[in-house]
């Protein structure tokens, strides 16, 4: 008979394949069967008491508990969509401008959602590292130091030599060292970079991943001069946008190869507490990268709206028009461009639509409001 | 009396400042400065589902307080909140509520994250409403520990007659049946004991507890019962035989209950069905001391109640507050009851056999390997 005090854990199979045996031995007393039909309970209250804010409504109870502090992690995950870093910019005998950066890699814990800490590698204390912003045909340069505890290195998905790589054995710096990248951006389009030090996945998803720009020259487009122009970050053309940069990404903090916390920018459901304010008057752009670990897709789907979308964001015209939802890969990145002009005000959810995703922690808001202070 | 302190307070005093000394040059700390990652641990005691949603019972069990930091609730992170709040030092525990619209008979898993990310799972396996304390459960449950309990065992002792008619070699036979279902009995509880002193949490050394609460309650017993002097026969022996075996039915219906109180009890008729035949030879135990004597109804109602009303007891601390570490001690001390009394029986035969009556060797051997059949037949009655 030992054993039996398993009973406790049956699994469900288990039981309704004895219901028969259940039904057999009802007149003892405390069978199924004693219970009549399925007791009736009253449904449960999914939105706890003291939860307030109006937008917990739009989801019932299914949201991470509390908020994570800014100020603790060294970084907002609110200013991350729209902090550019364009470098120190200065004008090469060619003429030609030249962008440096300084990155700096350390080991770092970060809170990734309300209470959970995460022992991440950074670029510049931050995960996702600096949005680093180029145009089109400028001279990049970055002094990459390495302050973590394991080799670093920073590879770039742009055109560049072998020697700037920004692998094991090419550009890669250990722990003390540092080396500088440097290579013109080409081509336009929203890109990435990565650490590339073996073991890859854990490099990657440990956080030593970022986004890089490179903003089309509108003198070198003369056929599409405007649209390259609303590409070109402070230009009079791309004043009529609102851009943001969202890396959707994903940390498995047991180490089990899963990923216990998904988001855009690293803070789960970050949006979600904390809604993006959208000027209905001004068009959207939104500079999307899937860095997520472990799982072979993500994706981004748009509530109430539809968007057009460039694969790669290296194309003036729209890859893709009139989609709401969109996939990419691990690297892959593309632009969304949409306007909410016609569209009331409110609070209009965007999320993930691999629903696992959502459920853990990437889903957010835009609060689309008549005028955005 | 100075003297008597001084002999205590220095050894006192020396393993103080060895623990203060530990701290100061801890000598596993890694050399380069840090500490290790603290170790944490949880462990779901209880859960409760209601129209609330789900409520469970964590203990911390780690070298270092827990956070638990965030809930996940079938792969989605879920609004929560825990009575009392805060990070939870070793062995503390707290009520973790979950605003969940859990779903009848079907299976729900639960992860628990601490602030370091750390995991912990606990699945509900068959949803169920946990039933609350009310007439109506509360009756179903009695009712329930009368059949496992009390039946049986008024049942087994229908056989006296029988057994009286039998004459010595009968009463031989008897005594020898009970050591063999006591023996049966006693290893059984003790695997369940340390069983459910694995799903205790690790820090409160349930299993370690099992053992020294069962042995002390057998000399504890052995001594009370021989307070007198003389060793136990007839009616105190039968006494002795229906409390151990009540201990023991206690257990069963803790069991019994805790699963009823989980879903489980879709079975609960079939299970009860079966306990009920097992527990008949447990009557005849309970008799089988009185077979030279001539015992009143009054007793033996007595001795049947005090074997089987137990039962009823368990049933309700089963479905109603149901604790892994207090169930496996209360199995201990059912086990270290059933030792003592095995060991009383077995001198009264020995007495028997040393008196050179080798004619009631072989029937005391038949007894034995009845009494472990019987159990063993009738416990493949009980589903596993």
């Amino acid at each position: 008979m030992t054993g039996w005090w398993r009973w406790i854990e049956l699994s469900r199979r288990s039981v309704l394949g004895a219901g028969g045996l259940a039904l057999a031995a009802g007149a003892v007393g405390i069978a199924r069967g004693d219970y009549g039909d399925p007791v009736p309970h009253a449904p449960v209250k999914t939105v706890p008491a003291g939860v307030a804010s109006p937008h917990h409504a739009a989801h019932g109870g299914m949201l991470t508990v509390g908020e994570v502090d800014p100020a603790r992690n060294g970084f907002d995950p609110t200013r991350i969509l729209t902090d550019w870093d364009r470098g120190r910019a200065s004008t090469l005998a060619d003429g030609r401008t030249l962008r440096e950066f300084d990155i700096i890699a350390e080991d770092k814990e970060i809170e990734i959602a309300p209470g959970i800490v995460f022992p991440a590698w950074t670029y510049n204390g931050r995960v996702p590292g600096p949005t680093m912003r180029v145009t089109e045909g400028d001279r990049v340069r970055i002094r990459f130091a390495n302050a973590g505890s394991h080799p670093h290195s920073m590879h770039f998905h742009g055109i560049h030599a072998a020697r700037m790589d920004g692998v094991p054995g090419a550009g890669e710096a250990v722990p003390g060292e540092s080396f500088v990248y440097e290579f013109d951006a080409f081509p336009f389009g929203c890109h990435l970079y990565h650490c590339h030090s073996v073991p890859l996945k854990r490099h990657i998803h440990k956080g030593l991943y970022g986004v890089f720009i490179v903003d089309p020259d509108p003198a070198r487009h003369p056929e599409m001069v405007e649209a390259a122009s609303a590409r070109l970050l402070a230009s009079a053309d791309n004043a009529a946008w609102q851009e943001f940069v969202m890396v959707m990404n994903g940390f498995d903090t047991n180490f089990d190869e899963e990923n216990e916390v998904y988001a855009a920018n690293t803070i789960a459901h970050a949006y979600a507490h904390k809604p993006i304010p959208i000027d209905r008057a001004r068009k959207v752009r939104i500079y999307l990268v899937n860095v997520t670990e472990f799982d072979p897709i993500n994706s981004f789907h748009l509530h109430a709206n539809f968007f057009d979308y460039y694969d790669t964001g290296t194309t003036l015209t729209p890859t893709l028009k009139t989609v709401d939802t969109i996939m990419q890969c691990q690297a892959q990145r593309g632009i969304l461009e949409f306007s909410y002009a016609e569209h009331e005000p409110g609070l209009y959810m965007f999320h993930a639509h691999q629903s696992e995703f959502v459920e853990l922690g990437w889903m957010g808001f835009f609060d689309v409001r008549d005028a955005v202070a | 009396m100075m003297r008597a302190i001084a002999q205590i307070g220095g050894p006192v005093a020396a393993i103080l400042m060895l623990i203060a000394i530990f701290f100061a040059y801890e000598p596993l700390r890694r050399p380069f400065g840090g500490t290790p990652p603290p170790v944490e641990a949880l462990t779901v005691e209880r859960a409760v589902l209601d129209e609330n949603g789900i409520a469970l019972k964590v203990r911390a069990d780690g070298t270092e307080p827990v956070t638990i930091a965030q809930v996940q609730v079938d792969g989605a992170y879920w609004q929560f909140s825990q009575d009392p709040p805060g990070a939870r030092p070793r062995l503390a525990s707290a009520w973790i509520k979950i605003p969940y619209p859990w779903v009848e008979g079907e299976t729900h898993k639960i992860v628990l994250v601490t602030r370091n990310g750390l995991t912990f799972e606990h699945e509900i396996a068959v949803a169920w409403p946990t039933p609350k304390v009310g007439a109506t459960e509360l009756g179903r449950l009695t009712l329930g520990g009368l059949f496992v309990g009390v039946l049986p065992v008024a049942l087994g002792m229908l056989f006296y007659p029988a057994l009286r008619a039998g004459g010595p070699l009968a009463f031989r036979f008897a005594l020898a049946l009970t050591i063999g279902l006591l023996a049966f009995l006693l290893i059984d509880m003790l695997e369940e004991a340390l069983e459910l002193a694995g799903r205790a949490a690790s820090g409160l050394n349930t299993a370690l507890l099992v053992w020294a609460v069962a042995g002390l309650t057998c000399l504890l017993l052995f001594g009370l019962a021989r307070a007198g002097g003389a060793p136990l026969e007839g009616t105190a022996l039968a006494v002795s035989i229906a409390l151990a075996i009540g201990l023991h039915n206690l257990g069963e219906g803790l069991a019994i209950g805790s699963a009823f109180a989980t879903g489980a009890a879709a079975l609960g008729g079939y299970l009860l069905l079966g306990f009920t035949l097992h527990n008949v030879t447990e009557g005849i135990g309970i008799v089988a001391p009185l077979l030279d004597r001539r015992p009143g109804l009054l007793l033996l109602a007595a001795l049947a109640a005090l074997a089987g009303l137990p039962a009823v007891l368990g049933m309700w601390l089963g479905a109603f507050a149901f604790s892994s570490h207090f169930a496996a001690l209360a199995l201990a001390i059912g086990a270290g009851a059933i030792l003592q009394v095995m060991i009383e029986v077995g001198l009264l035969l020995g007495r028997d056999l040393a008196q050179g009556a080798a004619r009631f060797f072989p029937i005391t051997l038949a007894g034995l390997a009845s009494g472990v059949a019987l159990m063993y037949v009738t416990a493949l009655l009980v589903p596993v």
